[in-house]
């Protein structure tokens, strides 16, 4: 089953604030259809002070939508209808010490569950712009329609790009047959065709046909040609040789090129030995535990053979190992 | 039953019987050769393993022990009999399977579907079950293979599979079975039926995980899914996971001289159970055809709550058993079983399976029986679809929320 937290736990089998409240005076009924689940908020707000002064729910569905409809009642209560606006579905996972990513969801039907009862408090008609779909990325919890969305507001076209701009398929990478799928028909749509290997100039793809979907061809079904790994800055014959400075040089260069956007991410790198076609760094900040360290550190190695001109591999070295060799 | 638990989660696995585990003990030690070797190491592996396969063969009434192809999993076998049928038959393009198969197969024929072929899922009715009459309309000469599952791991319904067989056969069509569910729980003489390829589950029948077989009737075209040496006669290339071969000849040997007991007394406690469950409890049913089904099997749907939320309640009381819910998979919608079969969403998520064995007892029945109320009850105050004595009156009218 699930690993849910102790306090998930918690507040699963002994919710709090359960049933419609007395003498409430805004309603919220919401649901997700990505569990079925179903959530009514009640809320008795009082209208001078606008503070919610006491909030019940009941909740068909999961253990989490369980847990999540507890929570989202225990923090808001007590705070205005202005500050409890202000209450993310975020809020609502971390007052629960976190929720596995296929069940975000039920943090997110809770945030709704509150904007429809303070718009139901307000007169007003509250209309859902939150689009679910089927989980794509596990690492960072990224659904389908956010994944299609970017890609058709940036016109993107690689596995990479999608990664970049959502976060989907950065992490562990086993989401990216999906991605790959997502990709061909968004790009089919709009007249093009999925190419694998676009964007990324250290592979190099044979030319190919691609098979047409409509006339199949079970009897030999044309296997995509294997993905030939080779640097596309390889040792050019009859260039200088460099010496140990100017490699270090170039390689400092080519980390001082990509500190700006790690700095951004609150991460660094540090350059901390060189030998010969190995290149140890270490991360340092927000890149220590990142979940795209491992994207970090290709982009970092591209770069820095297309500064040397030669083929590199970029170790990463952990606080341990640096202990260990006494640096 | 180990521990304090009660285990009634069998359709998902099953615990190894001892006698199994002792069997295979030696071949992790002693007899570690390979039993593709001349010498006395291997050449000892070499026989447990034939008797296995007769042990195997014996329990699925087949003609021959060469029938028998070991493999690793029920998943191993079901993608061998569709590659295989596809393989062999270039020059047909399509596949008969059913709404309510297991995804060993709905996901290689949905990747199949991409790649052009064509995939006939035959529906069911509100009982899970199919219309032969619909099924005989769709055999032509463009079928490669008909997969359709002996008995159905969520509610346990049986499809008659030996005269769909014979349907097939008449149309020069052959003919696998799914049948992890129902090896070892019902009788089988496959020599006796028209079925070309089956898949069978080592764990479900209380072997290890990690083992299955594939049978494959004499003169059946193949082609293997994998090729190397020539283990399993060329048809399955592998060094033999020896140990669990030899397990599941064990597991099969026992499940047969259990057959009866399933049929009787594992029977008459799931009948208790189903019984006691019905009669403490408001607002459920038994979903699937209650009869015609496997003697270990009920699935029953509670309304206007989640199955998550109840295996939870469960768990914690020491009580095992699995959910139709979207949510215990993690997936999109409730179990595509249930979906097939036409539940109601506020039912189909409450769909709680019980599955027992033969070492269930009635005790262990009495205590779950006792116990299941409460949960329910707790529940369905926590539940909107839910007023103090019984469900809200027009529950689809009084709460109808907006859908994300």
């Amino acid at each position: 089953m699930w690993d849910y937290s102790e306090t998930v736990k918690e507040h699963f089998y002994n919710p709090r604030n359960v049933g419609a409240v007395e003498g409430g005076n805004a309603v919220g009924d919401v649901g997700s259809l990505t569990c079925g689940d179903a959530l009514r908020l009640t809320l008795k707000v009082n209208p001078e002070t606008e503070i919610i002064e006491d909030a019940g729910f009941q909740t068909f569905g999961c253990g989490s939508a369980i847990a999540s409809s507890s929570a989202l009642t225990e923090i808001i209560k007590g705070k205005t209808l202005e500050e409890a606006l202000a209450v993310s579905n975020q809020d609502i996972a971390d007052f629960l010490d976190g929720l596995p990513p296929e069940k975000m969801h039920c943090s997110v039907m809770g945030r709704e569950a509150l904007q429809a009862a303070i718009a139901n408090y307000r007169g007003e008609e509250w209309k859902d712009d939150h689009e679910e779909g089927a989980l794509i990325c596990k690492c960072f919890a990224i659904e389908e329609p956010l994944i299609v969305e970017t890609i058709r507001a940036n016109k993107l076209s690689t596995v990479q790009d999608v990664a970049n701009y959502t976060k989907a398929g950065a992490g562990c990478s086993s989401c990216h047959e999906k991605i790959e799928e997502i990709l061909a028909r968004e790009l089919e749509a709009r007249g093009e065709t999925f190419q694998p290997g676009a964007g990324r100039p250290d592979l190099v793809l044979e030319k190919r046909t691609v098979p047409k979907k409509s006339k199949p061809l079970p009897v030999k079904p044309s296997l995509p040609a294997a993905a030939v790994h080779a640097p596309a800055a390889a040792k050019k014959p009859g260039k200088p040789k460099l010496t140990l400075v100017q490699r270090i040089q170039k390689i400092e260069k080519a980390i001082e090129a990509l500190r700006p956007t790690l700095q951004a991410d609150r991460g660094d790198v540090e350059l901390i030995d060189v030998k010969d076609k190995t290149v140890f760094v270490r991360m340092t900040g927000a890149c220590t535990d990142c979940q795209m360290a491992g994207l970090t550190l290709n982009g970092l190695q591209q770069k820095i053979m297309e500064e040397l001109g030669e083929f590199v591999q970029v170790i990463p070295m952990s606080q341990r190992q640096l202990e260990e060799a006494g640096l | 039953m180990s521990g304090k638990g009660v285990y009634l989660d069998n359709n998902a696995t099953t615990q190894v019987a001892p006698e199994v585990l002792e069997a295979m003990l030696p071949y992790f030690t002693e007899q570690f050769g390979n039993p593709s070797s001349i010498h006395q190491f291997g050449n000892q592996v070499g026989r447990a393993i034939s008797k296995a396969r007769r042990q195997v063969q014996t329990l699925l009434g087949a003609e021959f022990d060469s029938e028998i192809v070991f493999t690793s999993c029920g998943t191993e076998s079901d993608s061998t009999a569709i590659h295989s049928a596809i393989k062999a038959q270039p020059e047909r393009t399509t596949i008969i399977t059913t709404a309510v198969e297991h995804p060993a197969i709905l996901s290689v024929c949905e990747q199949l579907d991409k790649d052009g072929y064509t995939i006939i899922r035959l529906g069911v009715d509100k009982k899970g079950r199919l219309d032969l009459d619909e099924y005989k309309s769709r055999l032509d000469d463009d079928v490669a293979l008909v997969s359709v599952m002996w008995a159905n791991n969520e509610t346990g319904t049986i499809f008659p599979v030996i005269e769909m067989a014979e349907m097939a056969h008449e149309a020069g069509i052959m003919f696998h079975t799914d049948a992890v569910q129902a090896v070892g729980k019902i009788p089988l003489d496959l020599k006796s039926t028209k079925i070309d390829m089956l898949s069978l589950s080592g764990h479900k029948l209380h072997a290890p995980k990690g083992v299955g077989a594939l049978y494959l009737r004499r003169g059946t075209r193949f082609r293997p899914l994998m090729r190397g040496g020539h283990q399993e006669r060329g048809r399955r290339a592998g060094t033999e996971n020896a140990a669990s071969i030899i397990g599941l000849g064990v597991a099969a040997e026992l499940a047969m001289n259990r057959i009866e007991e399933e049929n009787t007394k594992v029977r008459a406690l799931r009948d208790r159970l189903e019984k006691g469950i019905l009669s403490n409890n408001t607002h459920c049913f038994v979903t699937g055809d209650p009869d015609n089904r496997l003697p270990n099997t009920c699935n029953i749907a509670f309304e206007f709550i989640e199955g998550e939320a109840i295996l939870m309640m469960l768990n914690k009381r020491g009580i095992a058993a699995s959910s139709g819910s979207a949510c215990t998979s993690g997936s999109l919608e409730p179990s595509h079983v249930m979906r097939a079969m036409d539940i109601p969403f506020t039912a189909a998520h409450g769909t709680t399976r019980f599955s027992l064995s033969c070492y269930n007892t009635q005790e262990e029945v009495d205590r779950v029986i006792a116990e299941l109320p409460a949960i329910i009850q707790r529940l369905r105050e926590l539940s909107p679809y839910w007023a103090k004595e019984g469900p809200v009156e027009n529950p689809d009218k009084a709460f109808q929320p907006t859908y994300a």
